[in-house]
Parts: C-alpha cells; sequence; structure tokens
C-alpha cells in the first residue's frame, strides 16, 4: 500500500492567486511532487489581435497583466510606433515612465499583502492597499481608470500631466518610503516571518537561468539582470537608480528584492517629477491611429515588467491588422520552476514559496 | 448556587409544584443559563473580533446592520440557520454529524467550571483546574473525527495536524498548572482565586510570581485555541477552511460558536490562574463604595465579581486579537519544536522556581 496522497490544490482555492491547479503528491505532509496544470484562464488575447485593428487590439493588452497594465501597454506601443518609426516626444516617454514605476509600486505592494496573507498575517494586506489606493486614485485622476487604463496611444499619451498631478504625486512620494518602513519594522526581522521564509525555497542561479526566470526572481538569485539598465529602453538611461540585487537565493531574499525594488522607484519617480516640472512640450507624435497601416517587418520589444522581463514581438505585414502578436511574461515561468523549488518541502511552506514568485494567473494564461 | 436552588425551589412552590420536580429539573437551569451566556458572548465576540480587526487595520468593521453595525452577528446567525446543510458524498455519515456536537459539549461543560463569582458556580469539585484541563482536550477528537469523516483532504491535514498541536501543547499547560497549584495550594479553580486575596489587590495575583508560567499558558492557549499565530488546522490559505471545509449551515455554527465559546473560556481559565479570577482590581469591590449601607451588599458584590471577571477576560481576549492582526502563521515544523525544545523546558523551569520561591516564603513548609 503506497502512503502518497494525491491532492489537487486548485483551480478553486483561496490561495493560488487566481485559477492555477496543482497537482500535488504528498507523503504525509511532504511534497514528493508537483504539477502545475495553467490555462484556466486562457482568453485567446494572441489571437485576438490577428483580427483586430492595431488601435482596437490596445484596450485588450492591458488585460494580459492586470496589476502592471502600463507594462503591456507600453511593450505593445513601443513595437507599433518603431515600426511606424516615429518618434516618441521627451515628455511623453517620461510620462509613461512615471506610470510605470508607479505601476511597479502598486503591484509590489499588492504582492506584499498577498504573500503576507499567504503566510497568515491578515493585516499587511489591508496596508498595502491603504497605499496602493493612493497609487490608484492618482491614475484614476490621470487615465480616468483605476486597473485597465488604456492610456498609452502610439507615438505618446492620451493626456498631458498637470502641475497638481504632480504635486499630489510628489506628496505620496515623500511619505510613501515612511510607510516602507513601517512596513519592514513589523515584517522584516519578525522571528515568524524569517522562520517561514529564510532558505526556503532556493532557487539557484543555475536552476533560474534554466527555467528563463527573470525580474525580482532572478535578482534574487545573485543575477544582476534589469532591462531598465541592461537594455535601457525608454529614457531609463537618463535616470539614475541601482537595481536591486542579493545573493540569498530563498523567498527572503524576493522579499528584500521587492522591497529594495520599490524604494528604487521611489528614487525614479523623483526625478521624473522634477524633469516634467521643468519641462513643457509635446505629449504625443499626433499618428493618426484609426485605419493605422504598419510597413511590413517585425519588431520585439522588452520591458521590465513587476513580474520580470515582458516581450512583445509583433509582426506586422503592412495591412491594418497585426500579423501575428506573441507575448512573453514573466509569471510563466516562475509557474515552471515551483515544482523545482518546492520539491520535498512541507505542504505548509508550499503556499508561501508560491506566493514568494508573485505570480499573476491572467499573465500565465494571457 | 445554593441562592439559585433555594430561590427555584421556592419559586416552583408557590405554584404548589413538589420539591422531587424541582430537584429533577433543576439543573436545567444552569443549563438554559450557559447555553443563553454562550450564545450572548459569542455574538458580542464574533462582532468585537471584527470590530477589533478593523480597528488594527484602518478599517471601519461592520457597521451597516443596526448601530454600529452591532447587529451585524445576529444577521450572520441567522443566515447561516436558513443555510442548506450539506452532506457530502462518502462521508462517514454518523461521525459527520456527531462531529459539531461533540466540539461543542465540552465547552459547555468548561463554562459550567468556571467560578463567575462565589456564588455563580454551575459545578464546584474539588480538582475542577484538573478536570478543566482534561476536558478542555476534548474538542480535539471531535476535530479529528470531523476531519476523518469528511472525505476531504484538506480536511484529514487540518485534523491530523490539530492532534499533533493539541498533544504537544497539552504538557506546558499541564506544569504551570501544576505550578499554580504550588503556589495555592489547591486544584480547586475558587481556591485558587481566593488564594490570590491580599490586602494590596493586584501584588496577590499569581502573574507576579509566575509571570514566565503566564506568558507559556498563553501562549499554549493560542494553540490550544487554534489561534494565529498557530492556525495551522485551519489555514485558509493552504488547507481552505481546515477541518471544517465541508460544514455548512448549523453543522458549521456548531464549530464557529465553539470556538469563540471556548475563546472567552480559556481567558477566563488564564484570567482565574494568573489576574485574580472575579477579584477586583481596586481595594475593595465598587459596591462596597456605593452600596455600603444597603441589605443587598452581598449580592451587588455577586453580580460585580462577574463584572470584574468578564472585564479581564474581555481585556485578555483584546489581546489575543491584537496577536492575531499582528502575527503570520508558525510552520508546522517549528510550531513543534517551539513546543517541545522550548515551552517545555521553560515550564518545568517555572515549576521548580515556583516550588522554590513557595518554599522560601512559606518558611521551608510546602
Amino acid at each position: 500500500m503506497s502512503n502518497i496522497m494525491k491532492i489537487n490544490i486548485g483551480p478553486q482555492h483561496p490561495s493560488t492567486h487566481g485559477v492555477l491547479r496543482l497537482i500535488t503528491e504528498l507523503d504525509g505532509e511532504e511534497i514528493i511532487s508537483i504539477e502545475p496544470v495553467v490555462g484556466y484562464l486562457h482568453r485567446g488575447l494572441e489571437k485576438l489581435a490577428e483580427n483586430r485593428s492595431y488601435l482596437q487590439y490596445l484596450p485588450m493588452v492591458d488585460r494580459i497583466d492586470y496589476l502592471g497594465g502600463f507594462f503591456t501597454s507600453y511593450a505593445y506601443c513601443n513595437c507599433v510606433e518603431h515600426l511606424l518609426n516615429c518618434v516618441v516626444p521627451k515628455r511623453a516617454e517620461y510620462i509613461r515612465v512615471l506610470c510605470m514605476e508607479l505601476n511597479r509600486i502598486a503591484s509590489h505592494l499588492l504582492w506584499l499583502g498577498t504573500f503576507m496573507l499567504d503566510l497568515g498575517a491578515s493585516s499587511p494586506l489591508f496596508y498595502c492597499f491603504r497605499d496602493r489606493e493612493i497609487i490608484l486614485s492618482l491614475f484614476e485622476e490621470l487615465t480616468g481608470q483605476r486597473m485597465m487604463y488604456n492610456y498609452f496611444v502610439f507615438g505618446g499619451v492620451r493626456f498631458d500631466v498637470t502641475n497638481e498631478w504632480l504635486n499630489k504625486v510628489s506628496d505620496f512620494i515623500v511619505k510613501f518610503p515612511q510607510c516602507i518602513s513601517d512596513y519592514e519594522k513589523i515584517i522584516t526581522k519578525n522571528p515568524i516571518f524569517t522562520d517561514r521564509t529564510v532558505n526556503k525555497g532556493i532557487l539557484s542561479k543555475n536552476v533560474a537561468l534554466q527555467y528563463s526566470v527573470t525580474g525580482p526572481n532572478l535578482r534574487a538569485s545573485g543575477m544582476d539582470l534589469d532591462f531598465r539598465k541592461s537594455n535601457p529602453y525608454s529614457v531609463y538611461d537618463k535616470l539614475d537608480f541601482v537595481p536591486a540585487v542579493n545573493h540569498l537565493c530563498d523567498s527572503y531574499g524576493r522579499y528584500l528584492v521587492r522591497i529594495a525594488e520599490m524604494k528604487s522607484s521611489v528614487d525614479i519617480v523623483k526625478q521624473v517629477v522634477r524633469y516634467l516640472k521643468e519641462n513643457n512640450g509635446d505629449i504625443s507624435a499626433n499618428i493618426k491611429a484609426i485605419n493605422l497601416k504598419v510597413q511590413e517587418g517585425e519588431y520585439t520589444s522588452y520591458v521590465e515588467s513587476s513580474r520580470g522581463l515582458l516581450c512583445c514581438y509583433l509582426r506586422a505585414d503592412g495591412s491594418g491588422k497585426p500579423y501575428r502578436v506573441k507575448w512573453r511574461t514573466g509569471s510563466y515561468y516562475a509557474v515552471q520552476v515551483l515544482p523545482q523549488i518546492a520539491k520535498n518541502v512541507n505542504y505548509n511552506d508550499l503556499i508561501a514559496i508560491f506566493g514568494s514568485l508573485d505570480v499573476i494567473m491572467p499573465e500565465v494564461d494571457k | 448556587m445554593n441562592y439559585l436552588y433555594f430561590w427555584y425551589i421556592q419559586f416552583l412552590q408557590n405554584y404548589n409544584i413538589p420539591k422531587l420536580f424541582g430537584d429533577i429539573t433543576f439543573p436545567l437551569l444552569p443549563f438554559c443559563i450557559i447555553a443563553g451566556m454562550i450564545i450572548l458572548f459569542v455574538l458580542v465576540l464574533v462582532l468585537m473580533e471584527r470590530k477589533v480587526l478593523g480597528l488594527f487595520t484602518q478599517r471601519k468593521g461592520p457597521n451597516r446592520v443596526g448601530i454600529w453595525g452591532i447587529l451585524q452577528t445576529v444577521a450572520d446567525a441567522i443566515k447561516i440557520l436558513c443555510k442548506q446543510n450539506i452532506d457530502v458524498q462518502g462521508s462517514d455519515k454518523f461521525l459527520f454529524n456527531v462531529a459539531p456536537i461533540l466540539v461543542f459539549v465540552p465547552v459547555m461543560i468548561l463554562w459550567g467550571i468556571i467560578p463567575y463569582s462565589t456564588e455563580f458556580t454551575f459545578m464546584n469539585f474539588s480538582v475542577s483546574a484538573l478536570l478543566y484541563i482534561s476536558i478542555a482536550v476534548l474538542p480535539v477528537i471531535a476535530i479529528i473525527l470531523a476531519g476523518y469523516s469528511s472525505n476531504n483532504k484538506y480536511s484529514l491535514i487540518g485534523a491530523i495536524r490539530s492532534g499533533a498541536q493539541i498533544i504537544s501543547y497539552e504538557l506546558p499547560i499541564m506544569f504551570v498548572l501544576l505550578s499554580i497549584a504550588v503556589l495555592s495550594s489547591s486544584v480547586n479553580l475558587k481556591d485558587i482565586v481566593f488564594s490570590q486575596l491580599n490586602s494590596y489587590s493586584v501584588l496577590g495575583w499569581h502573574f507576579i510570581p509566575c509571570f514566565l508560567g503566564f506568558l507559556i499558558m498563553f501562549i499554549c492557549i493560542l494553540a490550544e485555541l487554534n489561534r494565529c499565530p498557530f492556525d495551522l488546522p485551519e489555514a485558509e490559505s493552504e488547507l481552505v477552511a481546515g477541518y471544517n471545509t465541508e460544514y455548512s449551515g448549523m453543522r458549521f455554527a456548531l464549530f464557529f460558536l465553539a470556538e469563540y465559546a471556548n475563546l472567552f473560556v480559556m481567558s477566563a481559565f488564564l484570567v482565574i490562574l494568573f489576574f485574580g479570577g472575579f477579584l477586583p482590581v481596586t481595594f475593595k469591590y465598587i459596591s462596597e463604595y456605593i452600596f455600603s449601607d444597603s441589605q443587598f451588599l452581598q449580592v451587588f458584590i455577586y453580580f460585580e465579581q462577574v463584572f470584574w471577571l468578564i472585564l479581564k477576560s474581555f481585556l485578555l481576549i483584546f489581546v489575543i486579537m491584537l496577536v492575531r492582526a499582528t502575527l503570520p502563521r508558525l510552520s508546522v515544523k517549528s510550531l513543534m519544536q517551539f513546543s517541545w525544545f522550548v515551552l517545555l523546558p521553560l515550564s518545568m523551569l517555572n515549576f521548580i522556581l515556583i516550588a522554590v520561591i513557595k518554599f522560601c516564603v512559606g518558611g521551608g513548609n510546602l
């Protein structure tokens, strides 16, 4: 008689951050094997592009990652702009960076809240949502939307930022580091928290590279790969910031990296706000987006999203519709590596390790 | 208790009902009182928990039903009673149905053992503290039955965790109780309370010589109650709802009721052991100041004692809720290690310490 219990976690489970299904084999409470099953949230976002015009597809890309709509938006716009050979005005690029960095903070805040929820602490979630709420309100004021912004357009952004709005951003940026240090006070050195994260879910640099894990998860494994630094897109080469890296390779390291990333995002936002206050200019290259025809060619844009490298491959055939769009998202690879790093751990730690990877299911299934 | 008995017999005799009938039916009276108290306290506690957690997480908590949401739990209770009892396929029907009752009955007995004041002790045994401890572990059997009979793997894991947890946290409790027995030379709860009677009020309470014991006991009680950070048996992020995953309607309500009833009765137990039970914080009973010339002074004092016990218990419950709002959940391994390697040796040390103190203070006379 075998002592192995097969347990099916998900797709409806309170803590898999969406509809992930894990077929797990347990010996007692020790995990023997995990098999992730993805695809429950597949919406065919790549295929949808092929029978829509470029403009019609634009609002859909926000839905790929509902916590980082600006990143996907940017990746797609960047592709189209590149194929159109259009130069995006400086001010528009700075506004885009501002949005993306605020979005990164919001995304990491939500991760922090849900990660702590996975570990069984319910309060941090509400504090994270308190701060995230401020960012979402800022976005709402700027774009009219709290989640699916549809704010970036080909050649720029839809609306200009006002000085009052920038002042609000500065206010938030002044207050926010205090909030981060508040979180750190209660979380970082908490013995229960360190007990559950230090040396749990070890993702070595080699394994991470083999599974092409990117983003904070890779940087927590000691690999200094940040596409904002290594392949600067937009105006990141003009901005001064330090990407967060550490060599701990465990859940704790991933936590530290994300906390440090929020801090470096704050630095970037500060610089961008200063630039936007001092310089005026166009916010759009005035491309006529209706009936837009893109000349034949292909391009891949790289964006460092909050969940790793985000690539958008676009192939145009000269018509009004994309010939092929392909997305590469960070979460997909993070899910694949889970069986490797959660082998032979206690069932109790599985969800904690999974939570530390920051997986968003719509991004996996697309 | 005798007051109540004589009052009841008198009451029946007024209607010419024989004394024998009164003798037989008298036990129903404390039963009804306790049942009523449990319902009332649970309603208050659930609301309090939600309000307190709301307070700690910058929310309002329930505030729609009734003034300040005071009717929220009543509405919840009505809802849960109207819900369908779902029978799970493949479950052991008998055990499945009997488990909620088994979990509730011991808790009700515990309420009867607690001395609420000098007079209101529904069951007064010479070894009531020992009886209390031995009955307090009974619900775990029901929890294991519930988990086993549910035909659900999450329930099973939760139940096994609960069993292991209670067994390991029961031993330190016994050792601390032993040191209290040494301090007060009794294992009767009422005698333990009276042994803390001191002309300097607070200074006579057991938590001063036995503070280490109080900390150990407090932690163990959290584990006994399956409260955070020891809420592994019902860890919602891993086990959905643990042992009561498959329960709904009235059966779930019984689990829920037992959990909160247990919360109060356990903190009352702690208050009795360490914080003078129903003794007042002030030097004299407040009633003695106000009603000193009234002939019902004694009755007022009895009710005031109940007030003190409830007040202290609620303060302790507030602390337990504060712990819940602050800490993440322990991992299974460190849960066991903490009990066997930290709490158990410490509780033995505490016992020796108390014995030495008692020996010295009592002048070589245990």
